[in-house]
């Protein structure tokens, strides 16, 4: 798995020559620095441990310092790892210190799956949390229980609640991937690149770009 | 973050088509590109517009409407849509109101909107 952290930025419609509109996602994607390239005889498993966006040194605790200081880099807000990195991506050798953007990875046309931590919604019922449909009728009879889950189980037999049944609690702020968004633009110059459709959490939300 | 969409806005190949200023009650040609395979036409929409949203972001929409041979017809436009030639204004219209929805289910003269003249000083 390659790919790129960056940030969102926010949402805009892009026209095509067909005069077809897209509702397209702006990201900053990059330039991601390679903070420690992790090996089988040290760590156990490979992967390619990559940084993001620039943090102040006395916000930096020291083993954090030592760690950016052994890929010669200054120190990030963002570390990710990335598994088969080396075996996947097509540039030259790369080593800890060295700079990976946008076009490095991705082209225009390809698809890529987007992860990041969703918006928090609180404490919701199981209609918006679960897409329950609710009781149904609001007339009726309808007492003022409309958005309620019904029956959770059997009173007599099994007399107790199935452990997973789907109810009401903390909803949003959950780590999701949107597969299968096209890439419609990369500027280069400015690290932009425009997906099509939303990707998951709020505007400046790290989100991992995964190709 | 408002510039980066800027930037992006600018560089996807959204033509800023000269729009004349026009607005609800004006009457109005859109010269729509239309594709037949390999050949391309252009095909005129001619009616009033009823409404006009989100004027000056790139979300901006309107909506024609015209009566066709007895029937009554609306299409919506994006502003940005790169299938819009050129948009041609050819009559002022005299309306209160920016939504006239209230021109729908109507036929005739009560269908129309009043010219609003626009008077300009002799010098």
């Amino acid at each position: 798995m390659i790919g790129i952290i960056g940030k969102k930025v926010g949402m805009t419609q892009i026209s095509d020559e067909n005069g077809k509109n897209t509702a397209c996602t702006v990201v900053i994607g990059g330039p991601c620095h390679i903070a420690q390239i992790k090996n089988k005889e040290i760590d156990g498993y490979e992967a390619v441990q990559l940084s993001y966006e620039d943090k102040k040194e006395k916000n930096t605790n020291k083993p954090e310092q030592g760690h950016f200081k052994k890929a010669k880099i200054t120190p990030k807000r963002k570390l990710v790892e990335f598994k088969n990195f080396l075996e996947e991506y097509e540039g030259e050798n790369i080593k800890p210190g060295d700079s990976i953007s946008l076009q490095d990875i991705f082209t225009e046309g390809d698809y890529i799956d987007v992860t990041g931590v969703s918006k928090g919604k609180g404490f919701q019922g199981v209609v918006k949390r679960h897409g329950f449909s609710g009781v149904g009728d609001r007339t009726h009879g309808q007492h003022n229980r409309q958005r309620s889950p019904g029956s959770i189980g059997g009173a007599s037999y099994p007399s107790r609640v199935f452990k997973g049944i789907r109810m009401a609690g903390r909803t949003g702020g959950d780590k999701v991937t949107v597969q299968n968004l096209r890439v419609m633009k990369i500027i280069p110059e400015s690290n932009i690149i425009v997906l099509s459709g939303a990707v998951p959490g709020s505007r400046n939300n790290y989100i991992i770009l995964k190709k | 973050m408002d510039k980066i969409i800027k930037i992006v806005e600018q560089q996807s190949g959204q033509k800023n088509i000269e729009f004349p200023n026009f607005k609800s009650g004006d009457t109005i040609i859109v010269h729509l590109k239309i594709k037949e395979g390999n050949k391309e036409r252009i095909q005129k929409f001619q009616g009033i517009v009823i409404k006009r949203k989100n004027v000056g972001t790139n979300r901006e929409t309107f909506s024609v409407r015209k009566i066709s041979n007895g029937i009554g017809v609306e299409k919506i436009f994006s502003a940005i849509s790169q299938s819009i030639e050129k948009i041609e204004k050819i009559r002022n219209g005299s309306v209160r109101r920016s939504r006239l929805y209230y021109l729908r289910g109507k036929y005739g003269k009560s269908a129309s909107v009043k010219e609003k003249r626009i008077l300009t000083s002799k010098s």
